[in-house]
């Protein structure tokens, strides 16, 4: 049943890149046990602009867990505290009166800092542009059932494609290490017919292009797996380092036999 | 004004073939030497920008969020629609055509309408291609389902997350255009005018929402893919960013805008919980398969509803439409759920909800059964209310879903400024007064992938188009017009905050203009939307500065708009003289009460010219022709 509760919140506020950030103190006050996190960061808002001072900037959009627009640091977890649950899914019942919440922005040397909560992840989309696609035109495809995919490869790839690219693995990661968001994308198109062609060149560039941006290496810390909202497996992990040692040891990328087909840029 | 479709003669079947070979072609070479701007990344706009860079043009694309990846095509749950056959079930191109036509209740063009269903089937062997892991049969084959009423199991799907992998296949193929030099994307951009030039759109102005800086970029030509209204209503399935600001600053630069008042109401949402509500979240409506809807038939039964004896409910839908039950079409079942609360029946702390209950179907194949089928929607749904719908009846009520109205488009998609192209949710063109569960994704890659890249050459190709960069006086003047606006907004420091005024109009617009609709309400609603906008422009708050992220300010530009926009929502629904699809008048209604259609008088577009805030605006209409359906009276009992 709904009731309300009292928090006290410690709100990470910074104006902008480069800028000194601090902790500020706010009372979350009648907060009803419906309201989702981010409901109840609008009703701080609202007062803060009532008092004449600046709302807490947050990252949101669709708020039902699927755009990966929102997520901060909550007690020290991308995300808090619930399993496989954004911030905008998760409710303020699973907290107790008079509890103290610490809100920080996720924080990684390649995600800058904007303001408040909010942070540039455009590092992610740079990964995918090094490769994490197949090289398909509009009207170049071949009908559809032309390539049979077994069903349980389809449901694996559909495990792995359903990252929301929100960021928290990296959070969460003391090497702030980008592995399991790439190793998702890797695995979602090797293992599908159509992504095949195009493994070993994707694994290399989107490795170069992690290290390039200043993510961290996997040391196996399992953290990522634990934050991310969609439960992604690090399993997909194992198979970007697999499909990493294939491409390095043989395939024609490394051993200089670029063929035409490869220069499809 | 002669609203002229341009739908081509001929068959049928054979118009966009023949379209096709009378578009004039740019040849290759000049392809590089257009620029191209596309506002929106939804499937519509991912898929536009990306076709257009393989074939060559320079696109530069623009996006609120911060990644071309989150927009909110990315909610989309069910499915996608495709006339490919492969169950055997008696379905073909014409079929998806009918049951379009027939569902929107025929109120969209024809040809159009084939067009969409004759490109399904390519949107399909696109998205296989691109990687979308699309549900498989045992021997690897796709699958389907049926969905949303249609006879035939024509829906194509990736788990409940159908739109999110459509959009990641966009997505892709737009980041390979980036990585290959041909689109430069602008993230964080919002748009806040569309720039005319000799009567040709021919640039836009964006507020970069990181450093408040007005940017101009001109072009040969624009694509709006911005999405719908949906957000007028402040409560809505819809991203929050979501907003009619691209499409209203567009119209007032003479765009027709057409339907405002079509649009539509899912009913298995959850229901409000309170005021401080932001937003409302949407369960597929497949939950009707096997849950039965009811209240008590007590008005104000406070009782638990395991308490509730059988004796006690009414099963509504199944008593009111016995053959269709608890599978009427979304507009139906919506209706009645509002119905029964306005009549005091309603459940739950609000009064507005009505019981979804699986008990029947617990009982008959078990909770793993159950589980099986709906377990991420049972998950869901405990996650967000804390009660276990195992044992205890979901509560569900209608919200705002999907806006079928939008700017006014030709068969090219081409708005009623030469040079200005829209897409997808935004424009008006497919769906009628009502769009068929898995058609508006189906909608969004057909524009995108299929038609934008043929007629837009068709436009640059044959239209004289004289050098125009951004230091033409009309994009200064389009920003000092913008920068001034949202001076002025920041400047008034009143009472109230941006949230507060957007809840108001929520209110004003759900109440009068939601799922049905009468005259005194709606002269209600129009002298009421005039006053609180007046009052927006003396007593808003926003706080903050315009020169940095000011999330505040970015509402408060598109509540402005809202504000504007809700008048000419009113209007239409208010001059469209009968009940159709989603558009329910009771004063039109037949003696079961479903919505009675005047095809004598109302078989037109509402096509809406803006003069002026707070002014009438002209209609015009463009009239509809049945060639090739015989039009019905839809019948659910």
């Amino acid at each position: 049943m709904s009731k309300t509760i009292h928090l006290t919140l410690k709100v990470w506020r910074q104006k902008g890149p480069g800028q000194k950030g601090i902790f500020e103190t706010y009372e979350a006050k009648d907060i009803s046990t419906d309201m989702s996190f981010l409901e109840m960061l609008d009703v701080v808002n609202e007062t803060l602009v009532h008092q004449g001072k600046d709302p807490i900037a947050f990252d949101h959009d669709c708020r039902e867990g699927i755009c990966g627009s929102c997520g901060s640091v909550v007690n020290g977890l991308a995300h808090g505290p619930e399993k496989g649950t954004t911030l905008c899914q998760l409710h303020m019942r699973h907290f107790k009166d008079g509890e103290t919440l610490v809100i920080e922005p996720f924080r990684a040397r390649a995600f800058n800092m904007i303001k408040d909560l909010v942070v540039d992840r455009s590092a992610f989309d740079q990964i995918i542009q090094s490769g994490g696609y197949v090289s398909v035109n509009t009207s170049q495809a071949p009908e559809a059932n032309s390539i049979p995919v077994p069903a349980d490869m389809a449901e694996l790839a559909m495990d792995a494609a359903a990252c929301i690219g929100c960021g928290a693995c990296v959070a969460a990661c003391p090497n702030a290490s980008a592995m399991l968001f790439t190793g998702a994308k890797i695995s979602h198109l090797v293992l599908l017919p159509q992504g095949k062609p195009e493994a070993a060149k994707r694994a290399l560039a989107m490795i170069q292009k992690m290290d390039e941006l200043g993510f961290g290496n996997c040391s196996n810390h399992k953290e990522c797996e634990a934050a991310c909202p969609k439960e992604i497996s690090i399993s997909n992990i194992a198979r970007f380092n697999r499909e990493f040692l294939k491409a390095s040891f043989v395939s024609a990328e490394k051993m200089g036999e670029e063929t035409k087909a490869g220069e499809d840029e | 004004m002669k609203l002229d479709s341009k739908a081509p003669g001929g068959s049928l079947e054979g118009k966009w073939d023949r379209h096709r070979f009378e578009l004039k072609l740019v040849n290759p070479a000049n392809k590089r030497k257009f620029e191209i701007i596309v506002v929106g990344t939804g499937l519509a706009g991912a898929s536009a920008s990306a076709t257009l860079a393989e074939l060559g043009y320079n696109v530069k694309t623009f996006c609120i969020q911060d990644s071309p990846r989150r927009a909110h095509s990315i909610a989309a749950q069910g499915g996608i629609n495709a006339a490919k056959n492969y169950p055997g079930d008696g379905d073909s191109i014409w079929r998806l055509f009918y049951d379009t036509i027939k569902g929107g209740d025929f109120r969209a063009r024809e040809a159009n309408v084939y067009r969409l269903a004759q490109i399904s089937n390519h949107i399909i062997d696109q998205c296989v291609a691109q990687g979308v892991p699309f549900a498989r049969e045992y021997g690897g084959l796709l699958a389907n389902r049926s969905f949303g009423g249609a006879q035939v199991a024509r829906t194509f799907y990736a788990r409940g997350q159908t739109g999110q992998q459509l959009l990641l296949g966009a997505y892709h193929a737009l980041m390979r255009q980036v990585q290959a030099g041909k689109v430069k994307m602008f993230p964080r951009r919002e748009m806040v005018d569309l720039v005319v030039v000799n009567g040709q759109a021919r640039g836009i102005i964006v507020r970069n929402l990181i450093t408040g800086q007005m940017e101009s970029h001109a072009a040969h030509a624009v694509v709006l893919a911005s999405g719908g209204y949906g957000n007028v209503y402040f409560l809505s399935t819809n991203g929050m960013n979501g907003n009619v600001s691209g499409l209203w600053r567009a119209h007032k630069k003479g765009a027709l805008f057409a339907n405002p008042s079509f649009t539509q109401i899912h009913p298995t949402c959850i229901p409000v919980h309170g005021t401080y509500q932001s937003k409302l979240t949407l369960m597929s409506e497949s939950l009707r398969n096997d849950g039965r809807v009811w209240v008590p038939m007590q008005p104000g039964d406070k009782q638990l509803p395991n308490d509730i004896p059988e004796s006690e409910r009414d099963y509504y839908l199944e008593r009111k439409y016995p053959s269709f039950g608890n599978l009427v079409p979304r507009d139906v079942a919506s209706r009645n759920a509002k119905e029964m609360c306005d009549q005091g029946k309603g459940v739950g702390p609000t009064g507005y909800a009505v019981y979804l209950d699986f008990k029947e179907a617990i009982k008959r194949d078990g909770v793993e059964g159950i589980k099986k089928k709906y377990g991420n929607l049972f998950q869901m749904y405990e996650r967000i209310t804390g009660e276990n719908p195992y044992e205890t009846p979901m509560m569900i009520y209608p919200a705002i879903h999907y806006t079928m109205g939008g700017l006014w488009v030709d068969y090219n998609l081409m708005s009623t400024i030469p040079g200005l192209f829209v897409l997808g949710e935004a424009n008006f063109s497919d769906h009628g007064s009502n769009r068929l569960g898995a058609s508006a994704l189906m909608q969004g890659l057909a524009d995108g992938y299929f038609v934008i890249p043929y007629t837009i050459g068709g436009y640059l190709g044959g239209t004289r188009l004289p050098e125009v960069s951004e230091s033409h006086p009309a994009f200064q003047e389009s920003a000092r017009g913008a920068t001034e606006a949202i001076g002025k907004l920041l400047s008034i420091k009143g009472k109230r905050t941006v949230t507060d005024f957007h809840r108001d109009l929520g209110r004003i617009m759900w109440e009068n203009c939601g799922m049905s609709r009468e005259e005194p309400g709606l002269l209600k609603a129009k002298e009421r939307i005039p006053a609180l906008r007046e009052e927006f422009w003396e007593n808003v708050n926003v706080p903050g500065s315009a020169s940095d992220l000011n999330q505040s300010l970015e509402r408060a530009n598109r509540v402005a708009d809202y504000l504007e926009f809700a008048e000419l929502m009113i209007e239409d629904t208010l001059s469209r003289e009968e009940s159709c699809g989603c558009h329910f008048n009771v004063a039109y209604q037949t003696d079961d009460h479903e919505a009675m259609r005047n095809d004598e008088t109302c078989s037109y577009v509402a096509a809406w010219e803006f003069k002026g805030v707070g002014k009438p605006p002209t209609l015009h209409k463009e009239p509809l022709v049945f060639e090739y359906v015989a039009l019905a009276q839809r019948s659910y009992k």
